[in-house]
């Protein structure tokens, strides 16, 4: 296998847009990420398209070509990849085996999703197409109930508090209002976060991440050929993808994710590093108990004790070890196509030292982790500076 | 009829399109005494970790679960 680096990143800032079809983004994030290493549509040679529920949001499907062709990216191979919210960090190592392998010198990831077309309750419905609709979902889960399930579990065996899962809302927020495309730039205390509406008990309003629109694109090249794109190449040291049962009653053990340990012991072991190595990372937080689980998952913290581990700072913008800087999935917002690619330009911001009011003192080695359903698929990947 | 004990349960405010009428209702992952884990909805007085539960009804293929 060749080394890989990220060449170039492109992102659309996240929000509700009524003005803008999921097209548009995909291409806005596209052209950015184009020019941002330098290039061409017509030096791509495989193009995928993360996306979820294109299908079911905005009623179009054969979205891979529908997007390329719009970027200008034409005759060559272009292929949707559906992983529920891990459908664009599974589309980014697809894209990364295809260079390491040596099939092709320059791949591009977009990942997009437009789902605020759709009211709230239909929107729960189709995010529910990413459980086991014949199971767990035909008695009326949502995403929330079944990671509220994970928390009431994780609090009962661990003695995890409801403030804990409130810190991890609340230093979200407040990394988001320092992130010129976060969809929520507004900064919350830990009162306001404990006590909104009840969504799936315990979680509540706060512990839940955004329903959002928005693209994000990344460029992919040999890591031999990344400096003709740009002086700041960004390497990718490790990438594991890695799958579980969809349902979350099949799993042994809820509060921890066989998939997420798995790709992280696969990435740790490609990159040569150790989970204490890591400096700041851009964790799946759908909900703020799945922010707390991957601390642990990952091997931050000890199993159990990543609600203290949270609320003791550790992770916020100054602590020892910041994650989501931007504003994680909760603040920046939860485009689900979008969210793993946009996880990378996120890294890779930090690492080349241009991420703003944001931007943190140790950056030279993050991690992403993208997380599908309750844990069927995840993507774990580390980025290093060059 | 199947019964067993609550491995973990929600109550559910904000409902999917389909549930919407029914909310708040509470759902649980039940650990069955012959074996196995079933998500079901919980009718009656609301459960929690280590309740005994039994199954009351089926309805439209979704398993109701009561305390035991």
């Amino acid at each position: 296998m060749r080394p890989v680096a990220v060449v170039g990143i492109g992102k659309t800032a996240f929000g509700a847009f009524a003005d803008r079809d999921l097209r548009s983004l995909a291409v806005e994030a596209g052209e950015k990420c184009l020019r941002n290493a330098n290039a061409t549509p017509a030096l791509v040679q495989s193009f995928y398209l993360g996306n979820f529920a294109g299908p079911s949001f905005v009623g179009q499907n054969h979205l891979a070509p529908y997007v390329s062709t719009a970027l200008g990216i034409l005759g060559v191979p272009a292929t949707r990849i559906e992983a529920a919210c891990a459908s664009s960090g599974s589309a980014f190592f697809h894209a990364w085996t295809e260079v390491a392998a040596g099939v092709y010198d320059l791949v591009m990831v977009v990942g997009v999703e437009k789902m605020t077309s759709q009211p709230t309750a239909r929107v729960s419905q189709i995010l529910a197409g990413a459980g086991d609709c014949s199971g767990e979902m035909k008695v009326g889960s949502t995403f929330a109930s079944l990671f509220a399930m994970i928390a009431r579990r994780h609090m009962h065996q661990f003695g995890t508090k409801r403030e804990h899962l409130s810190m991890v809302a609340v230093k979200n927020h407040a990394a988001g209002a320092l992130n010129p495309d976060a969809h929520m730039r507004k900064v919350i205390t830990l009162e306001q976060a404990m006590n909104s509406k009840p969504i799936a008990e315990p979680l509540n309003l706060y512990d839940c991440s955004l329903v959002s629109d928005g693209a994000a694109a990344v460029l992919l090249a040999p890591l031999e050929r990344a400096r003709e794109f740009t002086s700041k190449p960004v390497r990718v040291l490790g990438i594991a993808q890695c799958s579980d049962y969809v349902a979350l009653d099949q799993k042994a053990d809820i509060t921890t994710f066989p998939a997420v340990r798995r790709a992280g012991e696969q990435a740790y072991r490609m990159a040569g590093v150790t989970p204490r190595e890591i400096e700041f990372a851009e964790l799946h937080d759908c909900f703020t108990i799945a922010e707390i689980v991957a601390t642990e998952d990952l091997g931050f913290v000890e199993k159990g004790q990543g609600g203290p581990y949270a609320f003791a700072g550790c992770t916020a913008l100054a602590g020892a070890r910041p994650v989501n800087t931007s504003g994680g999935l909760k603040a920046k917002g939860h485009p689900v196509g979008a969210t793993g690619a946009a996880q990378i330009c996120d890294l890779v911001l930090q690492i080349r030292g241009e991420a703003g009011q944001r931007q943190i003192e140790r950056h030279s080695l993050g991690l992403a982790e993208n997380l599908g359903g309750s844990g069927a698929t995840c993507v774990v990947s580390i980025l290093g500076a060059v | 009829m199947r019964s067993g004990t609550v491995y973990t349960e929600t109550v559910i405010w904000s409902a999917p399109e389909a549930f919407a009428a029914d909310a708040p209702y509470q759902t649980a992952i039940v650990a069955l005494d012959g074996g196995g884990r079933l998500t079901v909805r919980v009718e009656g007085d609301r459960v929690a970790i280590g309740d005994r539960v039994a199954e009351a009804e089926s309805r439209d293929g979704i398993p109701f679960f009561r305390k035991a």
